[in-house]
């Protein structure tokens, strides 16, 4: 299937109306591989990070949004999931994704107050009707699995302590794990959709907050 | 499609090369041949530089937002550090696109699988590409090409020994994230680290092994280890 088909329509629309710094940066990066070819996606990394500096908001801002994101991960595999009608491999693959964002929920918890902080308490959310089925939760899944895995990405460099860039790249590897899994899954390709995939394209916080703000009640 | 997801149900193909004996001979021919371009003094103290990252890789830094990491260093610059780490994966990529190159024409597989294959090859060789500019971005020179030696003698053998090369390329990125300085090498590093993930997870659930080896939380790989797991396919 060709990689166009594995769009996340959401997150471009974020993508090109953004109006945050970030969001241009993005944008832009996006804008060169589109017209220099996947050779540039390097380089668009390197352009989308390089004017950026470690978050205002610090290493627990950016550890409580990863929170944040984990609580709606979990919610989604641990609770969405038993009313989704699953069924075989689709059925374990969520039984074993589940597992992991809670782990990544206590992780980052206590990683938080590890570093002095207050972990955030989970927002209610709220999943469209198309959840419903199988197929409307795995095409759901994937899109927050790959959201997951550029908003660890985007974030990553902007983290002051090595200590917890560590344990943020031991949850990303596992989020482009089930990422890959689940586009395989539903007849995606399991790298992503940009360019010849090679890369993950980082987010910035802003629009990924963006991205699942629908879904937060 | 087949999967195998049962947690516990899978072997850890990486752990399985984590037991080698460390070899500090093949370490140091190792490391020659990836700092073989940076230069004397440069490559002397980058790797002396890497060493003591990897040492102290689980210490927390100051979160003074005021500190600015390594911005200056008596020799080699600010930026032998991230040399070394960019050659370093610019080496196991080098070996990765030549097994892969290797894979696609043997004509062991079709279909699907192929076409898997060939964009995982041509994947392999922009990360190459990718980190050549990275080293050249930082200064230094990009390691020589490395030509593996891979067995590649049917679908099944190929099939078990890509999942071994893509989870060790993943903890091998892993372990490196936390000692990069420059906040874009950082940035390519993580952009590449996850789709060798991908890949990995790919290629366990072609061998019916667990997508997720090690469970919610992937385990980094250190250079000692990684460097044992590929001496068997070194020239």
């Amino acid at each position: 299937m060709a990689d166009s088909t594995f769009a996340v329509p959401d997150l471009a629309a974020v993508e090109v109306h953004g109006t945050t710094r970030e969001a241009f940066l993005v944008r832009g990066a996006l804008a060169a591989v589109a017209v220099a070819g996947v050779g540039a996606a390097g380089p668009f990394v390197n352009q989308a990070f390089g004017a950026s500096t470690p978050s205002a908001t610090g290493d627990l801002g950016i550890l409580n949004f990863a929170l944040t994101l984990e609580y709606l991960e979990s919610y989604f595999y641990n609770t969405v999931a038993k009313t989704a009608g699953l069924s075989g491999e689709a059925k374990s693959l969520a039984a074993l994704i589940a597992g992991h964002e809670a782990a990544h929920v206590a992780g980052l918890t206590a990683a938080i107050k590890g570093a002095g902080g207050t972990p955030v308490t989970s927002p209610k959310f709220k999943f469209p009707a198309s959840t419903k089925t199988q197929k409307g939760f795995l095409a759901l899944a994937s899109v927050l699995e790959n959201t997951g895995v550029s908003a660890y990405n985007g974030q990553g460099p902007l983290l002051m302590s090595k200590a917890i860039l560590a344990t943020a790249g031991q949850i990303v590897q596992v989020e482009a794990r089930h990422a890959a899994a689940i586009n395989y899954m539903i007849g995606l390709s399991p790298t992503p959709a940009k360019g010849g995939g090679a890369f993950d394209t980082p987010l910035s916080k802003a629009a990924v907050l963006k991205a699942v703000t629908p879904l937060l009640a | 499609m087949p999967n195998a997801l049962n947690e516990e149900a899978g072997p850890r193909p990486v752990a399985a090369m984590e037991v080698l004996a460390r070899d500090p001979s093949e370490r140091k021919k190792f490391l020659k041949m990836v700092g073989r371009n940076v230069g004397g003094a440069a490559a002397a103290s980058s790797f002396a530089v890497f060493l003591a990252a990897c040492g102290s890789s689980k210490k927390s830094s100051t979160a003074t937002t005021t500190s600015t990491p390594a911005t200056s260093t008596p020799s080699g610059g600010a930026n032998a550090g991230d040399i070394t780490i960019v050659n370093y994966a610019l080496t196991l990529e080098y070996l990765e696109t030549e097994f892969y190159k290797k894979v696609v024409k043997s004509g062991l597989f079709s279909g699907p699988t192929q076409s898997l294959l060939q964009t995982i090859a041509a994947q392999e060789q922009q990360h190459v590409d990718a980190l050549k500019h990275a080293a050249v971005t930082l200064g230094g020179t990009p390691a020589a090409k490395v030509v593996g030696k891979f067995p590649v003698t049917s679908a099944a053998q190929v099939a078990k020994l890509a999942a071994v090369v893509e989870n060790l390329g993943a903890s091998a990125y892993l372990g490196q994230a936390a000692n990069i300085v420059n906040p874009e090498i950082l940035a390519s590093a993580l952009a590449i680290h996850t789709v060798e993930a991908r890949h990995a997870a790919i290629l366990n659930t072609l061998n019916k092994l667990s997508i997720t080896p090690d469970g919610a939380f992937a385990k980094p790989a250190d250079m000692a280890t990684v460097l044992a797991a590929v001496k068997p396919f070194l020239p």
